[in-house]
């Protein structure tokens, strides 16, 4: 007569023999279990953290883009403490969205929402992000009713990751105040450097539309003249990082044109 | 501590330092020691991950079939750079931020992969815990005298704080530039390997190959 086996299960299991199949799946199943359980409890519990320093740094970088305007810490001092006024805006129409508190909508989580966001047509899509929310948030700046500046959010693809950040134009909706790309994972030393203040500093004074309205700001690919008239509307590239660069024109095509915030930018010129 | 166990604890900071001796850790070795803050939290970021990967792994060592030990290992390290590069994330942000991928990358460290592989998955837990803390202290050891070097001649400054003066704000140091880029850590550890093993000669390696004397 076979040995009946002898103990509980955990006994059993700890003299299994190592390499017979059972234990391999055994062994494999309860480390992915164990190693699951540590990393997502790790991740839940610290989210709400992590939510609250992006959240900070995105405040930061609102103020950091609406202070580059020459004389706005002035402008702050007139209309009150640093105070910037939110609106959501329907991208479509152009039109503001009072049902919408700025301080609550989310648009990242919304272009992910079917109801919340259109897919974009891939002829369109020029960005590279498939869906876009109906809604964005825009941050104004005024001074006696008269906008200063109109903040807006800007995202798309670059090289190897989606570039996140914010566009200021000043109050005439035609000429850059500056752009901000505060969220990317670009290659280090190379296609990061959008972050860099020296090449940040070039977007200071570019043009959006050209006399057609065609959107015609943008990243050059090879140096341009002063001279020229493109020198209006294009940054010098990074040497190295021409995919980011192209990505960053992209990304500022689509947004500006009819998919993007063109259609409030036309209402707030007329 | 017994004196094996110290030995386990205290032969990889000099005797058996595994960047100066085993030539392992190399790339993160470069990559953050520009400045002493971001070497330092690199230093602590490998220690917790090195130290817990032993430990666990020696834990479960018996258990461990050997056709997939390496999977299992990769898991466990893998896990415990998440958890740490989410701790980071959720109270150094900015440390986080510069550190980019590199926290990431501790995961391909073959310090840790080594260590498991080749001392946890053979000694007792406590050995293989002094071992991880003892390879984490002599890879730190030699990222902050890379990152002091590196943050003293290249910006003047140590945890940011201006130590000399450098020229363009009207001190008298000029900031040695190659000392920012990658390749001054190649020097700075050739140079630390040369000074060790003229001390501890027993440290210099037979060469593989003579080249026959000139006739």
């Amino acid at each position: 007569m076979p040995e009946r086996p002898s103990g509980n299960w955990l006994q059993r299991l700890r003299e299994m023999p190592n390499d017979r199949p059972a234990k391999i799946f055994i062994v494999a199943l309860t480390v992915s279990l164990v190693c699951a359980l540590v990393v997502s409890t790790t991740a839940v519990l610290l989210k709400p953290l992590q939510l609250a320093n992006r959240e900070r740094e995105r405040q930061e970088h609102i103020l950091a883009i609406v202070e580059r305007l020459p004389g706005v810490r002035e402008l702050f001092a007139t209309v009150g403490a640093r105070q910037v006024d939110a609106h959501v805006v329907e991208l479509s129409t152009g039109n503001y969205v009072r049902a919408l508190d700025p301080a609550d909508y989310d648009q990242r989580a919304a272009a992910k929402d079917p109801q919340l966001s259109i897919e974009i047509p891939a002829k369109h899509d020029i960005a590279g992000i498939k869906r876009r929310a109906r809604y964005a948030p825009v941050y104004l700046v005024k001074r006696d009713d008269e906008i200063k500046l109109i903040i807006l959010p800007v995202h798309g693809s670059g090289y190897v990751s989606t570039l996140y950040g914010f566009l200021a134009l000043a109050g005439d909706a035609n000429t850059v105040v500056a752009l901000t790309l505060y969220e990317h994972a670009e290659t280090p030393g190379m296609g990061a450097q959008v972050d860099s203040e020296k090449w940040r500093s070039q977007w200071y004074g570019k043009k959006v539309y050209d006399d057609k309205r065609r959107v015609r700001l943008g990243v050059a690919l090879r140096p341009v003249d002063p001279a020229s008239p493109d020198f209006n509307y294009l940054v010098d590239g990074i040497t190295g990082a021409t995919r980011t660069g192209e990505g960053v024109s992209n990304l500022l095509r689509f947004w500006l044109g009819e998919y993007g915030f063109g259609p409030y930018l036309a209402k707030i010129q007329s | 501590m017994t004196s094996a166990s110290i030995k386990t604890l205290t032969s990889p900071i000099l005797d058996n330092n595994p960047i100066t001796l085993q030539i392992l850790g190399i790339c993160s070795a470069l990559a953050v020691t520009t400045r002493l803050a971001t070497a330092l939290t690199m230093c602590i970021a490998l220690m917790v991950v090195l130290t817990l990967s032993n430990t666990s792994i020696s834990v479960i060592r018996n258990h461990v079939p050997r056709s997939i030990r390496l999977i299992v290992q990769i898991t466990i390290i893998a896990s415990l750079v998440i958890v740490v590069d989410q701790v980071l994330k959720a109270y150094a942000y900015a440390m986080s931020k510069e550190l980019s991928v590199f926290v990431g990358l501790i995961v391909t460290n073959c310090i840790v992969l080594g260590r498991a592989e080749t001392f946890a998955m053979n000694n007792d837990v406590r050995s293989s815990f002094l071992d991880g803390l003892g390879n984490g202290l002599g890879y730190s050891l030699i990222l902050i005298l890379v990152g002091t070097v590196r943050e003293l001649f290249g910006s003047g400054t140590l945890l940011g704080v201006e130590i000399f003066p450098i020229v363009s704000a009207g001190g008298w140091f000029q900031p040695i530039g190659l000392m920012l880029l990658p390749p001054s850590a190649f020097f700075i550890i050739g140079l630390l390997i040369w000074a060790l093993r003229s001390w501890k000669t027993e440290q210099i390696e037979e060469p593989d190959y003579r080249a026959e004397p000139a006739r």
